[in-house]
């Protein structure tokens, strides 16, 4: 029970490095460092030819477009075998007309899973929970979402919070809650006494010397 | 979508970076710009080509054409 527990724990946490690794994938054998230098999206579902996975599926063939925009690539993953992802997107595409073109890991020895922290076994021992891992170009997880098995993930919200993150990183700001593209973003907060003066002159918008937000 | 196949034969993706490396590119950044081809499917491709032999790697990661790749393209 408790070498069973421990193969669960490997959870990553933001600002880790993403760990090297081979993966087998519908495109091919890919190392994950072979993403280096573009942002990327790297998401669990739980299985192939199951329904809220082929909508979710559908959907992230329906942003990629746009995620290719912002620099970003998209890489999905279950425990599900090489033929299993090819004969599901085959279907996906037959059925509904949606190309799925981004890679998909096949990891039947859960080997990615477990060192990313995708089987949650409170949900399922068997499959991978709706992860979603945002990792950016150097190669550090930035942002991680965890869906239960029942519920499918709002794409709206994965464009969203990558724009807030490279709206962040390109300005040195942070963004408030619900923040959208063209809202104001908030200017980090004054370290010294004297910049917290300083800061109420600058001309941003603010509630108060620490709370400060201005236009980009 | 890799670039060789199991008999050895490099698919199409990989002859299209053969024949990128043919006209002078050399660095997976170059190559992706000239095949229109993702950065991660080149660097994956670059690798699976040079273990078929089809291209040679040299210092600083700049491939060029073996002989079995110069047949090809």
């Amino acid at each position: 029970m408790e070498e069973e527990t421990a193969q669960f724990t490997g959870m990553p946490r933001l600002g880790d490095p993403v760990p090297d690794m081979e993966v087998q994938t519908t495109h091919g054998t890919l190392r994950l460092s072979d993403f280096k230098g573009s942002w990327l999206v790297i998401f669990s579902h739980p299985a192939d030819f199951t329904p809220v996975c082929t909508t979710e599926f559908m959907a992230f063939a329906q942003i990629h477009p746009g995620l290719k925009k912002r620099g970003v690539e998209l890489l999905g993953l279950s425990v599900d075998s090489l033929t299993s992802h090819i004969a599901w997107v085959r279907n996906i595409e037959e059925k509904t007309g949606v190309k799925i073109d981004f890679p998909i890991i096949a990891d039947l020895n859960k080997e990615v899973a477990t060192r990313f922290g995708m089987v949650h076994p409170g949900q399922s021992k068997t499959e991978t929970v709706r992860c979603v891992f945002i990792i950016d170009p150097n190669q550090v997880f930035r942002l991680m979402l965890y869906y239960p098995l029942s519920t499918g993930r709002n794409m709206d919200e994965i464009l969203r919070v990558i724009d807030a993150l490279q709206m962040t990183d390109a300005n040195k700001v942070a963004t408030p809650a619900n923040w959208r593209p063209g809202d104001m973003v908030i200017v980090p907060p004054p370290q010294t006494q004297e910049a917290a003066e300083e800061r109420l002159k600058q001309g941003y918008e603010c509630v108060d010397w620490y709370f400060c937000k201005k236009k980009v | 979508m890799p670039c060789v196949n199991p008999d050895g034969k490099p698919t199409d993706s990989g002859i299209n970076m053969l024949r990128a490396v043919q006209s002078g590119k050399q660095t997976a950044d170059d190559i992706a710009v000239a095949t229109g081809m993702p950065m991660y499917r080149v660097r994956s491709g670059l690798r699976e080509l040079v273990d078929a032999g089809f291209l040679l790697r040299g210092d600083d990661d700049v491939v060029s054409l073996s002989d079995q790749g110069e047949a090809l393209v």
